[in-house]
């Protein structure tokens, strides 16, 4: 049924993080309402959500960025993107 | 704080279906194709990041890139000033604000290929009443089959003709929300009408500027219809704007890894671009 989708398993383990991650953040929002909204080292007012999306986002410029600069493989990118999650996670 | 309304989720529901099925679940499938390479028949074949490694550096899509920031950058440095001054300049009271309401809506309603359509016949060197007014009135070589200057003359005037009533209608409904009050105030202490403008109008439009701004840079960032009517991307290569460029590539060559890994770049532009924008703009106002 799902075959038009041409699921792979690489890119059906991003979505799952994605969502999960979304899962993750409706639990925590439904527990503590009010989305931790906080004003950040970059002089922005924002939520859980919103540090998710710059998370995500920077994400990919990371890897892109890396990609068109030093080429495949790409962990050090992902390294890079996880790090800079956590400090949006921290401190945006 | 308690839990309050939480039942109003169950509202959105019916909107994240219709989200799913016209946004969410085609983007996954774009995302699929993206680290594949096809040649129909369903069948697939595991490609890696190589779609997005010869992307970024290929320069065909530099080339489509600039183009598309180019064009995106003189619509909008033309058509937010040129709104906001015949936003200011149209009548508050009376008869003729319907008049102008409707006078400005007009190049809205008219569906994108009919305008590539029109301006295409418009500017025509031999019948078109532009082309033949340019070539045999004012003596002017205009042909924009021909010349890429005459081409990009054309599309940024049929952008500025279809879209600056947009900033127009959404700049006046922020200046008709100006109470009078305001006016009174700035009279009494003998203001001009640039302290007017730039004390008053300007910020009491700020929000509908940032939405004209945004929705502007989107549409015109995404543009395909018009420009693939009125010059289908020539002459040569240049009004090949990236959505133009990724339907050769999607369609006319049946590339659809390349092609979609272009889509979630040109994606990934737009998003970010939106984003700044929108953040850096309401950040006074939170």
């Amino acid at each position: 049924m799902l075959s038009w989708m041409a699921w792979t398993w690489p890119t059906a383990l991003i979505f799952i993080c994605i969502f999960s991650a979304m899962g993750v953040l409706t639990v925590l929002e439904i527990r503590h309402p009010g989305g931790d909204e906080r004003k950040g080292v970059l002089g922005l007012v924002t939520t859980r959500g919103d540090r998710l999306f710059i998370s995500l986002l920077g994400s990919v410029y990371i890897h892109l960025a890396w990609l068109g600069i030093m080429g495949a493989p790409l962990w050090i990118p992902l390294g890079i993107s996880i790090l800079w999650g956590a400090f949006a996670f921290w401190k945006v | 704080m308690k839990p309050s309304y939480q039942k109003a989720w169950f509202f959105v529901l019916p909107v994240l279906v219709l989200v799913a099925f016209n946004a969410l679940i085609p983007m996954m499938t774009v995302v699929n194709y993206s680290v594949q390479e096809t040649f129909g028949n369903n069948l697939f074949f595991w490609q890696g990041v190589d779609w997005f490694e010869k992307l970024l550096n290929s320069d065909r899509f530099h080339a489509a890139l600039g183009r598309q920031f180019l064009f995106t950058g003189i619509i909008l440095a033309i058509e937010i000033p040129l709104g906001v001054a015949i936003a200011l300049a149209m009548p508050r009271k009376g008869v003729w604000v319907s008049v102008c309401l409707v006078l400005m809506a007009l190049p809205m309603l008219i569906p994108w290929n009919v305008v590539g359509a029109m301006w295409n016949i418009f500017t025509l060197p031999d019948i078109g009443l532009l082309g033949y007014f340019l070539n045999h009135v004012l003596g002017v070589d205009y042909n924009m089959t021909q010349s890429p200057l005459a081409a990009w003359m054309t599309i940024v005037a049929m952008d500025v003709w279809h879209w600056t009533s947009l900033v127009v209608l959404l700049s006046y409904a922020g200046l008709v929300s100006i109470p009078d009050a305001y006016y009174q105030a700035a009279k009494i202490d003998g203001a001009s009408n640039w302290a007017v403008f730039r004390y008053i109008q300007l910020p009491k439009m700020k929000r509908v500027l940032t939405i004209a701004i945004l929705l502007r840079f989107m549409d015109s960032f995404n543009i395909y219809t018009e420009i693939f009517v009125l010059t289908g991307g020539g002459p040569g290569n240049s009004t090949t704007l990236l959505s133009i460029d990724l339907v050769k590539i999607a369609l006319g060559q049946f590339d659809l890894g390349p092609a979609a890994a272009m889509s979630l770049i040109y994606f990934a532009i737009t998003l970010l671009v939106s984003w700044l924008f929108y953040t850096l703009m309401m950040r006074n106002e939170t």
